[in-house]
C-alpha cells in the first residue's frame, strides 16, 4: 500500500481533528466544561483551548452547542463524535418542536443525546452535559458520562479539566444562587481548571439561559476575566 | 343510501361524485349498532364507561373487557366492531412504547391521538383495506408533576429546578374520540355507540369546566349515562364496564385502573335508582290516566 | 492538501502511526464494549422470616473517582420487587427500563397476575445469559429481592455471565468477600433465615454496610436500603452509616523510631 501522507484537519469548529477513533498515541482531547442550576435557570460554561497533542490547533474555540433555543450542551471527548451526536440531537429537536407544535423538554433532549450515546457506546468517545430551560420544568442540568448512563445534577462538570475543581465547586457550591452568584461560581472553577489543566486554557465562554432566552457572555484573560461579559 | 348500486361504495379509494367515501360511511353504521360508550373528562380525572350487551349467557361474567390499558396513564375504550377495537388498541399500546423507547417518558395523550387518528386516517385511502368499523375514545390524565426520563438516576437541586414559571399548563386530564373517517377532536364529554344521542343529551347537562365535576361525581354519572342510554334497548341485558384514572393525588394516581367493584356497584346501584324514580313518575301519570278512563 | 482523498481529514501517519482499522472493519466479528465506566459496587441481601432486606450503597465511581454521589440503585418494581444493581450504570438504566416496559405490559391484563420476585429473576436470567452469548454482555451483578409464588421471602442473585443462584444470604462485588461471610453467621441456612427477625436482619445489613465502607476503596457512606415483606416495600435511598469507629486510631503509631 502507498504511504499516504496527510494533513491533519480541523473540524468546523476547531476543536479536534477528523478521526473516526482516537489513534494510539494520540492526546485525547483536553477541555473543562460544566453547568450549573441557579435561581432563574441555567448556566453553561466552557474554556476555548483545542489542542492537538501539545499544539494549541484554536485558541478561542466555542465549545457551547446550541440544540434547541433554550437546550444547548457542553462537548467533551472526541469533537467528531460530539458534533455528530448533537447534530442529530438537534435534527430531532426541530423535528419534535414542529410536528408537536410545542418546544422539546430539556428532558426530551437528555433522553435523546442518552439514546445515542449508549446505544453506539463502542464507537463513541463522548461526555456530554446538557442543560436547558423551559418555563414549566425550569432549569436543568443532566450528565452523561462515557459509558452513556443519564444523571440528573445540580451543577455538572467534564473534560480533563474537571478534575482538578472537583474540590473546588464542592466546597463552593451553593444551591439557589442568583445570576451574578451563579456566574462567579462558574468562572471561579474554570479558571482554576484553566490554571492546573494544561489542556484547558483561552477564554471562558458562558451561556445564561432562563425565561428571558439564552444570553452569551465572554471573558478574557487579558483583564483577569472580568470583561467584557454578556452580549 | 341512495348510493347503493351506484358502485361508489365498493372501494375505499374512490370517491361518488358528490365527494363522499361510502366505506367510511358504512363503517359509521358499525359503531352506530355497538354498545354505547362514554368518557368524561373531570376537573381531577377522566371516566371510561361501556354499556356491554351480553350476547350469550355462556360467556364468563366480567370476561372480556373492553376498556384496555394503553399505557400506565391511558385507557381506550372502543363501540362498534369489538376486533377492529382490538387491533385499534394494539397500535396504540404500539405508540405509546415506541414514544417510551425514544424519548423515555411517557406519551402525552394529545400525541397520542394525533398519531391514532393519523393511522385510522390511513384506513380510508387504500382499496386493499376497509376502514375501522369502531370509533374510540381515548381517556388519559398527563402527569401534572415533573416527569423524569425513565431509569434517570440522580435528583438536581434540593430547592427544585430554577426558575420556573406558575402559570404554564402542566398536564392534566384529557379526552379524545376518533372516529372511523380518522377525524379526532379533543372533548369534555363524549358519547358514541347505540345510545349515543341520549348519552349527549345527558353529558350536556354535567358541569365539565376545567373547575366543574369531580371524579367520583363523574364515575357515578358515567354509569347513570350508560343506563339511561341502555333504555331503548331494555330488552338485552348488559354489563356496566367502568375504568378511571385520577390525579397524582387521587385513587389511582395517575393511573388507569378498573373502577373498583364497591363503587361501580355502588354507582350502579344509584343509576338503578334514578331510573327507578322517572320509571315511578311515569308509573303514577300512568296510574292518573287509568284513573281518568274509569 | 494530496493527492489521497482516502487520507484528507485523517491524522497524519508520520506523526500518530498507522491508523487503527479494527474500528472500521466491516467483516468479521463484531466487537462490543469490554468493559464498565461508570460502575456501582456491591449490593447486599438477607432475608428474614417475614422478607428480605437488601441495601447498596448511593456511589457510582468512575475509576476510582467518587463521581456520582446520590444514585439509587436500589430500583422497585410493582411496589413488591425490589432488584438491586452492581456494576454498569449504563447498563443498570437499560435494564430498568426494560423492567418498567415489562411492568406496563403486565399492566394491559387487569386480572393478569403480577410478576412477582421469582419471575422476575428469571426474565433477568434469560436476558443476562442471552446478552452474554451474543458477546455483548450487560455488565450487571443483581440481587433480585422480593417474595416468591407462594409468599415467602426470595432472593436471588443472577451476573453478566448469566449465572444464577440463590442463598439466605448474597452479597456481590467486594461484598461477596466481606460482607457473606459476616451475614452466614446471621442465616447459615434457610432454618435460620425463617427465625431471623427483620430488626437483627436490618441489624446484620448495616453492620455489612460499615465493615464495606472500612473496606471498599469504591464504596460511599450514604446508602439505600429496602425492607420487602407481604406489606409491601419500605425503601430508604438517603441513610448515612451510623457508629464508625476510628478512635482507635489514637492508639497507633507508625513505622520508625516515633516516642510521643
Amino acid at each position: 500500500m502507498m504511504d499516504h501522507p496527510a494533513t491533519g484537519m480541523l473540524g468546523a469548529d476547531g476543536i479536534h481533528v477528523d478521526m473516526n477513533h482516537l489513534k494510539k498515541g494520540e492526546v485525547n482531547l483536553g477541555t473543562s466544561i460544566m453547568a450549573i442550576n441557579f435561581k432563574d435557570g441555567v448556566i453553561l460554561g466552557a474554556d476555548s483551548r483545542t489542542t492537538t497533542g501539545a499544539y494549541i490547533a484554536n485558541r478561542v474555540t466555542d465549545k457551547l452547542t446550541q440544540v434547541h433555543d433554550t437546550i444547548w450542551c457542553c462537548r467533551s471527548g472526541s469533537a467528531a463524535d460530539t458534533q455528530a451526536v448533537a447534530d442529530i440531537v438537534h435534527y430531532y429537536l426541530q423535528m419534535y418542536d414542529i410536528t408537536n407544535n410545542e418546544p422539546p423538554t430539556t428532558q426530551t433532549a437528555a433522553s435523546l443525546f442518552q439514546d445515542l450515546c449508549y446505544e453506539n457506546k463502542d464507537m463513541l468517545s463522548a461526555g456530554i452535559i446538557i442543560a436547558g430551560y423551559d418555563k414549566r420544568h425550569g432549569g436543568q442540568v443532566y450528565s452523561i458520562p462515557l459509558g452513556g448512563s443519564l444523571h440528573k445534577q445540580s451543577y455538572a462538570i467534564g473534560g480533563s479539566g474537571s478534575t482538578y475543581i472537583y474540590g473546588y465547586c464542592d466546597a463552593n457550591w451553593r444551591e439557589g444562587m442568583n445570576e451574578e452568584e451563579g456566574i462567579n461560581f462558574v468562572k471561579g472553577a474554570l479558571q482554576e481548571a484553566i490554571k492546573w489543566d494544561g489542556s484547558s486554557g483561552g477564554v471562558i465562554r458562558l451561556a445564561v439561559l432562563t425565561a428571558k432566552g439564552a444570553v452569551r457572555h465572554l471573558y478574557l484573560p487579558d483583564n483577569g476575566y472580568t470583561a467584557p461579559g454578556p452580549y | 343510501m341512495t348510493s347503493i348500486g351506484t358502485g361508489y361504495d365498493l372501494s375505499n379509494s374512490v370517491f361518488s361524485p358528490d365527494g363522499r367515501n361510502f366505506q367510511v360511511e358504512y363503517a359509521v353504521k358499525a359503531v352506530e349498532n355497538g354498545g354505547t360508550a362514554v368518557g368524561i373528562r373531570c376537573k381531577d380525572g377522566v371516566v371510561l364507561a361501556i354499556e356491554k350487551i351480553i350476547t350469550s349467557k355462556l360467556l364468563k361474567v366480567g370476561a372480556n373487557k373492553r376498556i384496555s390499558t394503553v399505557d400506565r396513564h391511558v385507557g381506550v375504550v372502543s363501540s362498534g366492531l369489538v376486533p377492529d377495537g382490538r387491533h385499534f388498541v394494539a397500535r396504540a399500546r404500539d405508540e405509546a412504547s415506541s414514544w417510551r423507547k425514544f424519548y423515555k417518558a411517557p406519551i402525552s395523550t394529545a400525541m397520542l391521538s394525533n398519531r391514532l387518528g393519523a393511522y385510522v386516517q390511513a384506513y380510508t385511502l387504500y382499496s386493499s383495506v376497509r376502514p375501522f368499523g369502531v370509533t374510540s375514545i381515548i381517556g388519559g390524565w398527563d402527569s401534572e408533576a415533573d416527569i423524569p426520563v425513565d431509569g434517570q438516576v440522580g435528583n438536581g437541586p434540593q430547592v427544585g429546578a430554577g426558575g420556573k414559571v406558575t402559570d404554564v399548563k402542566k398536564g392534566g386530564p384529557a379526552l379524545y374520540m376518533i372516529e372511523p373517517s380518522g377525524q379526532y377532536w379533543g372533548y369534555y364529554g363524549a358519547a358514541t355507540g347505540k345510545g349515543r344521542q341520549a348519552a349527549k343529551a345527558e353529558l350536556e347537562k354535567l358541569d365539565l369546566s376545567p373547575t366543574g365535576i369531580s371524579l367520583e361525581e363523574g364515575v357515578k354519572e358515567a354509569a347513570r349515562i350508560i343506563y339511561v342510554a341502555h333504555e331503548d334497548s331494555k330488552d338485552k341485558e348488559f354489563e356496566l364496564e367502568m375504568t378511571w384514572i385520577s390525579s397524582l393525588d387521587g385513587p389511582t394516581k395517575g393511573r388507569h385502573q378498573e373502577v373498583p367493584k364497591e363503587l361501580r356497584e355502588e354507582a350502579e346501584r344509584l343509576a338503578k335508582k334514578s331510573l327507578e324514580g322517572d320509571d315511578d313518575d311515569e308509573e303514577e301519570e300512568k296510574t292518573g290516566e287509568e284513573k281518568m278512563e274509569e | 492538501m494530496n493527492h489521497f482523498p482516502q487520507a484528507w481529514g485523517r491524522p497524519r501517519d508520520d506523526v500518530y502511526g498507522a491508523y487503527n482499522h479494527s474500528y472500521l472493519q466491516m467483516t468479521g466479528p463484531k466487537q462490543h464494549t469490554q468493559s464498565p465506566i461508570v460502575t456501582g459496587t456491591s449490593v447486599l441481601a438477607i432475608k428474614f422470616k417475614d422478607g428480605v432486606v437488601i441495601a447498596a450503597d448511593n456511589l457510582a465511581s468512575y475509576g476510582s473517582l467518587a463521581r456520582f454521589t446520590d444514585v439509587k440503585r436500589l430500583r422497585t418494581f410493582n411496589d413488591t420487587t425490589v432488584v438491586g444493581f452492581g456494576g454498569d450504570v449504563s447498563d443498570m438504566q437499560y435494564l430498568d427500563r426494560l423492567l418498567n416496559s415489562l411492568d406496563i405490559e403486565e399492566n394491559y391484563y387487569p386480572e393478569g397476575h403480577r410478576l412477582n420476585a421469582q419471575n422476575l429473576h428469571t426474565y433477568l436470567t434469560k436476558v443476562m445469559y442471552k446478552r452474554r452469548s451474543d458477546f455483548n454482555p450487560l455488565w450487571n451483578a443483581i440481587l433480585v429481592a422480593g417474595l416468591d409464588g407462594e409468599e415467602k421471602p426470595f432472593l436471588a442473585y443472577v451476573d453478566l455471565l448469566g449465572t444464577r443462584y440463590s442463598s439466605p444470604s448474597l452479597a456481590t462485588g467486594f461484598g461477596a468477600h466481606l460482607a457473606q461471610p459476616v451475614l452466614r453467621e446471621y442465616v447459615p441456612d434457610e432454618k435460620a433465615a425463617e427465625n431471623l427477625t427483620q430488626e437483627t436482619a436490618v441489624e446484620a445489613i448495616k453492620k455489612c454496610m460499615k465493615v464495606l465502607f472500612y473496606r471498599d476503596a469504591r464504596s460511599l457512606d450514604k446508602y439505600s436500603i429496602a425492607v420487602i415483606t407481604k406489606e409491601g416495600v419500605d425503601l430508604k435511598e438517603d441513610e448515612k452509616l451510623e457508629n464508625q469507629s476510628w478512635a482507635f486510631a489514637d492508639r497507633i503509631r507508625g513505622y520508625g523510631a516515633q516516642v510521643v
